[in-house]
């Protein structure tokens, strides 16, 4: 299996990916502990599953349709009694396109 | 605090009152939770009045649920409209849910009050309780050590007879391995019998909802009222719920129970391999036959499981980007840095480890020599299975291979305290049923825990053979002395 020991800097590449700020401290301890994790599961190399199927689910469903048929939806204020940030019936974020993005 | 099926009757018959049950449980709550710290939340005035509305439906003769007046709690990863649901998370510290988890309904549906929320690991993460952002629960038995995890709230306040019964979820072994660890029952359905609607996701192919109690009688009892299909989550099986507290009356004798050498070997603490062996001997002597059994892939389970688990969860808690609820960053520089430092400041550290153990699995490169071979792995460990019920009715094991652990022992060395799941996590990579049920105590005086599993919606057999057990011994009958 196509496994190495976890770098600082991959750390933070996969930290970014997952949209997570970690601290300097967390990716030196991340480094260490993914990397012993990784090692463990280098075990299932063992394993020739070439002619496998992937199980990635237990129960062996199809989709499940429901009717399109119109019911009640939430209330607009129950929906956002939650929100952190909220402006009129809206939630609220920082501006999501700006001129080095757009 | 009796069991639910008696105070029920209790209740019922008018022996006590809802409001009584209900003020004593509340009082013994707040009298011991201090030592224990099981839960996280509780509304005396919501379940006393709820109890004085049962009590009064009770006096007009109105027909009375199965559960009419039982104070019961739930782990606080399932919504409730009373009370916060907090996952045990800062992320969510103040959230407050907007409707109840189908089984939430369904055990209200049915009478129960319920009186709290139980402390659990941030989102279901953890083997020991300690990786709540609020409290760490401990072990009634010994309070140096953990309660097992990630239903250790759930656990430990049965176990102190605090509630008659309370519901877990189980990922990876979350409700069997707390339950072992407190010497109480804990059922795990198979995937799909229980709806998920209302269970805040950690792994959406794994996770299901199960009762923890002092008995098997009572646990068929809540599975009975837990069960069934839920249009709201399209896993829920649409199968006809069977009577489960009839089905445990079904004798021993002849009943094939299977044992796997793999769950004996290395790793397993000699106490409690004796102790399920004497479980073992008690379940011959009354009828059962012994059969020898081969999962050649167990071996595997662990790190199979900690791919699928941290992939899905780093999926399911992608939701967590502080716009819609929990919590926000205080003045995000873009919309980026509101996601990033929103998720950075709120999940603890197991969570940040199993989401980027996720994202890693699942990344360009890795994809397929990670998460994939994982996935052909859990066929494997399925088929095993699958195979082994054929030939048996159940599979008996260990539910943990040492008993309740020191608090602290295992916080820095996160494979350790996953190889605390290394027996449960197979039931749900297979998607089976399973209870954990006390089989004995270890020389320092901590409980063990024999692991029971059955096929794919055959949690009858299970019970049945948990139940059976319970008649011939009385582990499930001592009470932490502390708390008697």
């Amino acid at each position: 299996m196509a496994s190495k020991k976890l770098d600082e800097q991959a750390v933070r590449h996969v930290a970014h990916l997952a949209r997570l700020n970690v601290s300097e401290a967390e990716v030196r301890l991340f480094a260490e502990q993914l990397s012993t994790i990784l090692d463990y599961v280098e075990q299932l190399g063992e394993l020739d599953t070439d002619d496998v199927p992937p199980t990635a689910h237990p129960l062996p469903l199809s989709n499940v349709f429901r009717e399109d048929a119109v019911t009640a939806s939430r209330p607009v204020e129950e929906a956002l009694s939650n929100a952190p940030e909220r402006e009129g019936a809206f939630f609220k974020v920082p501006k999501v396109i700006d001129q080095d993005s757009a | 605090m009796g069991g639910i099926v008696d105070l029920a009757d209790d209740i019922r018959s008018g022996r006590t009152s809802s409001e009584e049950a209900v003020t004593a449980c509340m009082e013994h709550v707040d009298l011991h939770d201090r030592k224990l710290e099981s839960f996280l939340s509780r509304d005396r005035t919501y379940a006393v009045k709820r109890a004085r509305s049962i009590d009064e439906a009770r006096a007009r003769g109105d027909g009375l649920g199965l559960l009419a007046g039982v104070p019961l709690a739930v782990k606080d990863n399932l919504c409730t409209t009373f009370s916060r649901t907090t996952c045990g998370s800062k992320m969510l510290g103040r959230f407050e849910s907007i409707y109840n988890a189908h089984v939430v309904q369904q055990l209200k549906s049915a009478g129960a009050v319920i009186v709290g929320k139980t402390n659990l690991d941030e989102f279901a993460m953890g083997s020991s309780t300690e990786h709540s952002a609020f409290a760490a629960t401990r072990n009634p038995w010994n309070r140096l050590c953990v309660p097992g995890g990630s239903s250790g709230g759930s656990a430990a306040a049965v176990a102190a007879r605090l509630v008659p019964g309370a519901l877990g979820s189980d990922t990876g072994g979350s409700i069997r391995q707390p339950a072992s660890f407190c010497g109480v029952v804990g059922l795990k359905p198979s995937y799909g019998r229980v709806s998920r609607y209302g269970l805040v996701a950690f792994a959406s192919s794994l996770d299901q909802i199960g009762p923890i109690t002092t008995d098997v009688r009572d646990a068929a009892l809540l599975l009975q009222i837990i069960a069934g299909h839920d249009d709201r989550d399209s896993t829920s099986v649409n199968a006809a719920v069977p009577d489960y507290p009839a089905a445990i009356d079904r004798s021993l004798k002849g009943t094939r129970v299977g044992v796997a050498r793999e769950y004996f070997g290395e790793g397993l603490n000699t106490e409690v391999a004796d102790a399920v062996h004497a479980a073992l001997d008690a379940m011959r002597r009354a009828g059962a036959v012994i059969v020898d059994i081969h999962l050649p892939h167990m071996k595997y389970a662990v790190a199979c499981y900690y791919l699928i688990a941290t992939a899905e969860a780093s999926s399911n808690l992608a939701r967590f980007d502080g716009v819609h609820y929990g919590h926000r960053t205080g003045s995000p520089a873009d919309i980026v840095n509101l996601y990033a430092a929103s998720r950075g400041e709120a999940f603890g550290a197991e969570v940040k480890r199993r989401i980027m153990l996720g994202t890693y699995a699942l990344s360009a490169g890795y994809y397929e020599a990670y998460y994939l071979k994982a996935l052909k792995v859990r066929t494997l460990i399925k088929r095993d299975f699958d195979a082994a019920l054929q030939q048996v009715d159940v599979i008996a094991s260990p539910v943990s291979p040492t008993t309740a652990f020191a608090i602290g022992e295992r916080l820095e060395d996160p494979l350790a305290m996953y190889l605390a799941d290394i027996y449960t996590i197979s039931a749900n990579l297979a998607g089976i049923c399973a209870i954990s049920v006390p089989c004995g105590f270890d020389s320092s005086g901590l409980p063990i825990g024999l692991q029971l599993m059955g096929p794919s919606f055959g949690e009858e057999k299970i019970l049945a053979v948990a139940h059976q057990y319970q008649q011939l011994t009385d582990h499930h009958k001592r009470v932490p002395p502390d708390f008697e």
